[in-house]
């Protein structure tokens, strides 16, 4: 089965249209969202729609800290993210509230768990950036595969007998074989606002039969994401930095 | 990790085994096989238990890792892994040949040393084209098809540029085999291809004297020696060895990186025309440095070493080769002309290009003459003559120009037969000036080329374009390896 992985989508239409173009040119027959659908971008009421329709048809989606943040105001979180926020919530109709409302914090699936942020405790959204969270995040599961979004850069780890997980980047588009008798936890970068200086919307593609993931970059229309969100009178940077991927 | 005892006629994974046909001290190979598969196979089975060096166990991990990437005929072809959990193995394509083991103890001829290294420098630049460094090349893991290409085994050490390193981190001191290993994979370094060039010529260096650069070194301390210890000339142990052939092995044996061939290719074309290569104090050598100087470069050696890493972090591009096809048959002046400019533009193109000079005689006009080797010389250092006259105005340094004359009734095919083993980056051929048999040259090489092509016209000819560029298949693969 060739899984498609989705994370950070954040209301940005056009990036996650062209990962699900790409991702079905690939002949995915699963898609998992990894939380965030809303927050920063322009079109959270499609996105919402579609990724409803698609869990409708089977899909897995867990929830995110922007997400849950629509729901409840107490979030804390950055100016721009809470303005941006705030303008969802006037978007929003009680539908897509109540898909929101619904989503668990994680899923389980043969070897794999899905989560937004770190599996050590899925509603604090700690960041795994580096060693030491996915060590906490591998402390925390029995499972094999754990693969969660929410720091926007890609990365991937596995863990070691002897040190802590080692930190390894992927490239565009290598297929990386997640060796079964290790454990492994994989970052996707974010589908709709990757800040790793690469403005190309990123996800991954999980091929379970041979154990074999690949992040892939998909360069979408930023230009028109961006103008949407300008004109929707959202925090002007938060246009910029989707063309500049930071 | 203890397995059961496997015994002939057992079945892993669907795979019969029919002989263990090597029983090594980390590893068992087993000759397999299994119905649906046309071609012979072995399986390699790690000897993995606790007590034993985890290095063992990670290292067939990598081995499992990169094994299932590599593509082409200079390394087995890759069929299955073994999960751990079960029975951690490797199957894989049996190459039937010997290993360079075999040859070991052996003081070759030069003929065969010089191609032993082709070979593998040719199999060392198709793996650093996939991205993967061998990181402990040996004579024990080349072997050679009975097509004569050398394929490399054994990637338990080595590294994939865009797959974890799970070496990298797991060990905190250098791994590899003394014997060959470059001075920057001392300080841990994983990541520069010249490695793999220091050890390919510390192997030629073993093949031409019979006896290794730097001994065996049993403590690390003795390793590090390489540092500012340079090794006997092969030379002043074997006088049969050409100035040119020293000056390879030397060159890859340079301490700095920088100082070594940047890429296999550069290594195998130096080794494909041994009489062609530049030659520097390195091949005039007769004897170690002297006292004074060893003791010099021992002082400053803390600061060599930083030197070495720096340099090792830096891998340069390859050096391109263009390829001028020039012919010398009278009445083509305005043709050679436009070549001449066009040569120039291409260089100044590409930066550190070298251009190879080459012209085919059809074999006929040798064969024609009375006394064919007198009169076949004449010919052959009469076109080399022409040859650089050609090249002169372009003011190529010593190292920038190599001439070739190629022998054979097929323009064509030798060129395009040059190029695909030289790597050739670019090839400039004239157009033909009046259709027939030159035509088919050119047309034919522009079609089967494995590189960019540029079909020059004589200026003269004013109602065709001046210059045509052409990119062939697969072109863009060499113009940015």
């Amino acid at each position: 089965m060739l899984i498609a992985l989705l994370a950070d989508i954040h209301g940005n239409r056009e990036a996650l249209t062209a990962c699900l173009a790409d991702a079905q040119r690939a002949g995915a027959d699963r898609y998992v969202f990894l939380g965030d659908l809303v927050g920063y971008g322009a079109d959270p009421v499609w996105v919402v729609d579609r990724v409803a329709e698609m869990v409708e048809a089977g899909a897995v989606a867990v929830l995110g800290n922007h997400d849950a943040a629509v729901l409840s105001p107490s979030e804390t979180m950055n100016d721009a993210a809470n303005r941006a926020i705030a303008w969802t919530r006037t978007r929003l109709k009680d539908a897509h509230r109540s898909f929101l409302a619904q989503l668990p914090l994680t899923a389980e699936e043969g070897d794999q768990l899905y989560v937004h942020a770190s599996a050590s405790a899925p509603d604090t959204w700690i960041y795994v950036l580096g060693p030491r969270e996915a060590f906490q995040s591998f402390r925390a599961t029995r499972q094999r595969l754990t693969f969660c979004g929410h720091t926007h850069f890609p990365a991937l780890f596995n863990e070691s007998a002897l040190t802590l997980p080692q930190h390894h980047v992927p490239a565009d588009g290598k297929p990386i074989p997640l060796l079964g008798q290790r454990r492994w936890l994989a970052v996707l970068g974010a589908v709709g606002q990757p800040r790793d200086n690469n403005p190309a919307a990123c996800y991954g593609l999980f091929d379970d039969a041979r154990n074999r993931l690949t992040y892939v970059r998909v360069p979408y229309d930023a230009e028109l994401a961006a103008r949407k969100i300008r004109k929707a009178g959202l925090p002007d940077f938060l246009a910029s930095r989707l063309t500049m991927g930071i | 990790m203890a397995k059961a005892q496997l015994t002939v006629g057992m079945t892993i994974d669907g795979f019969r085994l029919d002989e263990r046909i090597h029983r090594g001290g980390m590893a068992d190979i087993w000759r397999v096989s299994r119905n649906d598969i046309d071609f012979p196979t072995v399986m390699k089975v790690p000897l993995l238990d606790f007590e034993g060096d985890i290095s063992l166990i990670v290292g067939f991990e990598v081995e499992q890792m990169i094994m299932a990437e590599l593509k082409g005929p200079h390394v087995p072809r890759w069929v299955a892994n073994g999960d751990f959990a079960v029975q951690p193995h490797i199957v894989m394509e049996h190459i039937t040949g010997p290993t360079l083991l075999k040859s070991l103890g052996q003081i070759l001829p030069i003929d065969a040393i010089v191609s032993i290294g082709a070979e593998v420098a040719a199999a060392l630049s198709d793996l650093h084209q996939q991205d993967v460094l061998h990181l402990d090349l040996k004579p024990a893991n080349i072997i050679f098809r009975p097509s004569g290409a050398a394929a490399l085994i054994d990637f338990g050490l080595s590294r994939h540029k865009h797959l974890p390193d799970l070496l990298e981190e797991q060990f905190h001191r250098p791994v590899g085999t003394t014997e060959y290993m470059a001075p920057e994979q001392l300080f841990r370094v994983r990541s520069d291809k010249r490695s793999d060039i220091y050890a390919l010529g510390a192997i030629l260096y073993q093949f031409a004297t019979g006896r290794l650069p730097f001994g065996v070194p049993a403590r690390m301390r003795k390793v590090r020696r390489r540092i500012w210890r340079d090794p006997i000339p092969p030379r002043a142990l074997r006088p049969d060895i050409p100035p040119g052939l020293q000056e390879i092995i030397l060159k890859c044996l340079e301490p700095l990186p920088d100082a070594r061939y940047a890429h296999a290719d550069d290594l195998m074309f130096d080794l494909r025309h041994p009489d062609l290569v530049v030659l520097t104090e390195r091949a005039e050598r007769i004897q170690q440095s002297d006292f004074r100087t060893t003791l010099a470069r021992r002082l400053r050696a803390a600061m060599t070493m930083r030197e070495i890493v720096a340099s090792a972090t830096r891998s340069p591009p390859r050096a391109p080769i263009i390829l001028v096809a020039v012919s010398l048959r009278p009445g083509l002046d305005e043709v050679r002309h436009a070549l001449l400019d066009a040569s120039a533009s291409v260089l100044a193109n590409m930066p550190g290009a070298r251009l190879a000079c080459v012209s085919v005689m059809p074999t006929s006009l040798i064969a024609i003459d009375e006394n064919v080797d007198a009169a076949g010389d004449n010919i052959h250092v009469q076109r080399l003559v022409e040859l650089r006259k050609w090249a002169r105005p372009l003011q190529l340094p010593r190292g920038k120009i190599t001439y070739h004359l190629l022998e054979s009734r097929n323009v064509a095919g030798a060129i395009l037969d040059f190029a695909r083993s030289n790597k050739v980056n670019h090839i400039i051929i004239g157009a033909s000036t009046t259709g027939g048999a030159s035509a088919k040259v050119s047309a034919r090489i522009t079609a089967e080329a494995p590189c960019t092509v540029t079909v020059v016209r004589a200026a003269n000819e004013t109602d065709r374009p001046d210059e045509v560029q052409l990119t062939a298949p697969g072109g863009n693969q060499i113009l940015s390896p």
